[in-house]
């Protein structure tokens, strides 16, 4: 697009411009595109600034005082410790695994690999609740799976492990989607230099691809991890929402909302949730995100 | 690597290679197929096991019509606008200078990482008794809380980044310069967007549509907040099945639940669909 | 007013960066005028300035008697020609020449003959359902000029256009360029790097350097009468050596070559010749300087010699091997120099200052004789 939208700039020719005196260009107003910028801000400001802005506000209303006056009470303070733990485990373990699928996808031409590289994006297209209601009928006690593993001691629905396996589920194309472009555009240059040097697979991937997979892996993990954060639908259900055992925050959060029983309360728990996730996206950003929207051309 | 070798290694370099090779794969099919395939399979079974007839009550029950319905409307509104505002902001992103982009971009992927409930939470803060905005509303009689509105409206924030981005990138990526050949045969702003633009976007663009229905489709935590869940009027498709599950009516449950797991393979394959034609690029 | 293009007191500014300074000059209708200079003299910001692509901080801009400044892009109705061919990817190559005519509204007839006339014209016609991507590059760059053409734009500007392709596809549609231009006369202006190109194609030459005109002229003024240093430097394959004004002549090294008598005695001078302008003879002639020989590349039917001065610069000699048949690799020589520009060395840009040889490239090169000891 055109130029920037400076003022008529009245700079002086030099001596040697042939024409009379001081020329002028005449700068019509480019309204489209100032139109278009104006659009943008105006809608992510109402639709995104301006909602935040009410929780913050409203959780940080009376103080930190008050943060943690709300924060002690009912339970919440466990629910916030069970939701960060959860998702943390949840974003090392989808790391780890992520990686290997995107590995694998990347690196190795098999049967069956566009099928794998499908059904790890089923789990961004099937809805959250669909997805807890999944487990349980997979692992629920009535069902044969569930009632082996019951009789063996390992509960799933209705216990940490149902949250772990439920968020374990909708994280991973996450990690899959970060880590899989950086790895295809890594240069293959460095790898088979490598191997001709006589470095095998494991040494391969430890130093050389590695060093440049790693932004691309924790910025995976810090969305796999806000996610899980967040995350409600696939936790409600399989969780049985046990207070102190089995409560997250999100479920917490939407307990003390409705009904308006402490909408304050929620407020501050939310704000730390969303305290949390704010600093992640700015972290994400700048390891991996959109690198080529903030270059722009001179 | 001398050329003696002392000690003859167990497996032979290719063997070892395979092994590996194999290895990672079976892993990856494992992790895979427990994580996903089997939950799919266990709904399958547990919707299909009581037969038929469950279907049918299913279906002659208004509630789940309307909550279909619902979930339809729903996400046609917010699909409209987060498809339409969402080229406009790629536009802006891509192809316009101004400072502060950086923050435009983090902006974009904050409902990415945002809880759903904290969404809700904002919209009965901004719309609910003693809300920000809650008297301009009141004093012309407008519902927003539960009712339709406040449940558009956070469909939509939850849907805003798909769209952007995988457009804006795509933007990036092919450059100014057609447009501005365009413009130099004489074609307007508008001709420029819809003959040229447009069609280069096409595929990125119905990817991050696709992507975004599925979500909008999928959404409950933050319509639970808001809606009031008043079946047959603020209850969507995944609120049915909440409410059937804390009923004690399973079945249904599962039912509904079906239903929205197979329409959202449908939308799947189309999301791989446009995805690949997206990465092959090019003409017609 | 004359009918061409006429640019007066253009300036553009990026920031806090001065992409063009001050740039006037006249294009004459019917002809090729070339933009030349190196990357960053805003060459490039002209051109889009006058087709509207970019607005200008201030100056005017006319052609053909009328004022372009104010008007936008669509409204100008200039054909321009891209140096990565812009073409639409998902339109056939059709639909792309014919998309300027579709906007003007004409009629599907006037678009489908005035398509064919210019499919012929390029040499493309059996390419007409073809996409973009199933094209070289020198036949997209057909299509992107049929494209501009089509319309039948007054004014045609062409943004280093055959700046993607190789060498040898350069030298064939420069060529084609120069009939097409001779068959339809249209009015061109052509930005360019590239020295042969445009002093092959041009009538007329501008010369930039950051951001400022620094000579207008034909391709023969130009090359053999240059005002400024950089022109000089810029233009053929120059070398640059550094001297100072002794009794009225360049004292270089340990000769004195030619005369300097337009410059003030003892001022530090630079002397600017071109490769084929080095003289060697065997014995001092005329103040020649003395050198040895380091090297000899021999490039088919001329040698490049490469000479050391007895003050450690460099020169680069480039004659017809008959003339030079006699040197060997470490012999000692005398080189004169024919017709060099002499300049105060304070007027040299930065890049200038110290000598350089003139950097030559050409295709063929044969083994060279180095200066090894030689079996008997």
């Amino acid at each position: 697009m055109s130029s920037s939208g400076l003022d008529v700039a009245q700079i002086a020719p030099g001596p040697t411009s042939p024409g009379p005196g001081r020329a002028r260009a005449r700068l019509r107003p480019a309204w489209g595109r100032l139109g278009l910028r104006g659009l943008a801000l105006l809608y992510l400001g109402l639709m995104v600034v301006l909602p935040l802005s009410a929780v913050v506000t409203k959780g940080f209303g009376g103080g930190i005082a008050s943060l943690q006056d709300a924060f002690s009470q009912l339970g919440a303070r466990q629910a916030l410790i069970l939701t960060i733990e959860m998702a943390a485990l949840v974003a090392v373990i989808n790391a780890v695994f992520g990686t290997i699928t995107a590995y694998v996808l990347t690196r190795y031409r098999f049967a069956g690999r566009n099928v794998i590289a499908t059904v790890v994006d089923i789990p961004f297209a099937i809805p959250t609740l669909v997805t807890g209601v999944m487990l349980v009928a997979l692992y629920g006690p009535n069902s044969p799976v569930g009632g082996f593993l019951a009789r063996h001691g390992v509960h799933i629905i209705f216990a940490k492990l149902g949250i772990l396996v439920a968020l374990l589920f909708v994280t991973l194309p996450l990690v899959v989607r970060t880590v899989q472009p950086v790895m295809q555009e890594l240069d293959r240059g460095e790898e088979e230099a490598a191997q001709v040097l006589g470095a095998r697979r494991w040494r391969t991937f430890r130093q050389v691809m590695l060093p440049h997979l790693r932004a691309g892996i924790v910025a995976g993990s810090l969305l796999a991890f806000a996610r899980a954060l967040g995350e409600f639908g696939a936790v409600v259900i399989v969780s049985g929402n046990i207070a102190n055992k089995t409560l997250t925050a999100p479920v917490l959060i939407a307990q003390l909302i409705s009904g308006f029983k402490d909408p304050r309360a929620a407020a501050a728990i939310g704000t730390i949730l969303f305290g949390l996730a704010f600093v992640l996206v700015l972290i994400v950003e700048r390891l991996v995100g959109h690198k080529e929207l903030r270059e722009h051309a001179a | 690597m001398s050329a003696t070798a002392e000690r003859t290694p167990r497996l032979s370099a290719g063997t070892r290679r395979r092994l590996v090779h194999g290895g990672l794969i079976t892993v990856t099919f494992a992790y895979v197929g427990v994580l996903v395939v089997a939950p799919l399979i266990g709904i399958a079974v547990a919707a299909l096991k009581p037969g038929l007839s469950a279907w049918r009550t299913v279906f002659d029950d208004p509630f789940a019509r309307h909550a279909y319905v619902l979930t339809g409307y729903i996400t046609a509104e917010a699909l409209l606008v987060t498809t339409v505002m969402g080229v406009v902001v790629s536009l802006v992103l891509s192809r316009d200078r101004f400072p502060g982009k950086a923050v435009v971009s983090a902006l974009v992927d904050l409902p990415l990482a945002v809880s759903p409930v904290v969404v809700g939470l904002a919209a009965v803060l901004l719309f609910g008794l003693g809300g920000w905005f809650e008297p301009w509303f009141a004093a012309r009689d407008i519902q927003i809380l539960f009712a339709v509105p406040s449940m558009v409206l956070v469909t939509i924030f939850i849907s805003i980044p798909f769209v952007i981005r995988e457009v804006a990138p795509l933007l990036q990526e092919l450059g100014a310069e057609e447009e501005q050949a365009a413009r130099t045969l004489g074609a307007s702003q508008l001709q420029t967007f819809f003959r040229i633009t447009l069609p280069n976007i096409r595929w990125g663009l119905l990817y991050g549509i696709a992507l975004s229905t599925a979500r909008a489709i999928g959404e409950v935590g933050a319509v639970l907040i808001v809606s009031g869940t008043i079946a047959g009027q603020t209850e969507t498709s995944t609120l049915y099945i909440l409410r059937a599950f804390d009923e004690g009516q399973d079945t249904s449950g599962y039912v509904v639940a079906l239903t929205l797991a197979m329409v959202s393979i449908v939308m799947l394959f189309g999301i791989e669909f446009f995805r690949r034609r997206q990465d092959k690029g090019h003409s017609a | 007013m004359s009918e061409g293009i006429v640019v007066q007191g253009l300036w553009k500014r990026f920031g806090s960066f001065d992409a063009v300074k001050d740039v006037g000059f006249e294009a004459e209708d019917g002809k090729i005028t070339a933009l030349l200079g190196p990357s960053g003299s805003g060459k490039s910001t002209v051109l889009r300035m006058i087709a509207g692509l970019e607005r200008p901080d201030a100056g005017r801009i006319w052609v053909g008697g009328e004022e372009q400044t104010g008007k936008s892009v669509q409204e100008r109705r200039f054909g321009f020609v891209f140096q990565h061919y812009a073409l639409f990817r998902h339109m056939t190559v059709s639909r792309n020449v014919a998309f300027g005519l579709s906007v003007r509204k004409e009629s599907k007839a006037v678009q489908r003959s005035r398509v064919n006339e210019l499919l012929e014209l390029v040499g493309l016609a059996p390419f007409a359902s073809r996409y973009p991507d199933q094209l070289s590059g020198g036949q997209r760059q057909r299509v992107a000029l049929a494209r501009a053409l089509a319309p039948q734009p007054r004014l045609l500007l062409l943004d280093e256009p055959f700046g993607a392709l190789d060498a040898r596809v350069r030298q064939e549609l420069r060529r084609w360029l120069d009939d097409l231009h001779r068959e339809l006369g249209v009015t061109s202006l052509l930005v360019t790097h590239d020295q042969d190109e445009a002093l092959e194609l041009a009538n007329e030459v501008v010369v930039m350097h950051q951001g400022r005109v620094e000579q207008i002229g034909t391709a023969d003024e130009v090359y053999n009468r240059p005002v400024t240093a950089f022109v000089a430097g810029f233009v053929g394959a120059t070398n640059i050596v550094n001297g100072h004004v002794s009794g009225g002549r360049l004292r270089l090294a340990d000769g004195e070559p030619t005369d300097a008598g337009h410059l003030s005695e003892g001022e530090k001078a630079q002397a600017y010749v071109r490769s084929h302008d080095v003289r060697l003879t065997s014995a001092a002639e005329n103040g020649a300087v003395s050198a040895t020989v380091e090297r000899i590349t021999n490039m088919g039917w001329t040698s490049k010699i490469h000479l050391r001065l007895a003050d450690g610069q460099v020169l680069l000699a480039q004659l017809p091997n008959e003339e030079v048949d006699w040197i060997r690799p470490g012999a000692q020589v005398f080189a004169g120099l024919r017709d060099p520009k002499v300049f105060s060395a304070a007027s040299a840009e930065d890049a200038a200052k110290d000598s350089r040889p003139a950097e030559v490239s050409d295709a063929v090169v044969v083994p060279s004789r180095e200066a090894t000891p030689q079996a008997p």
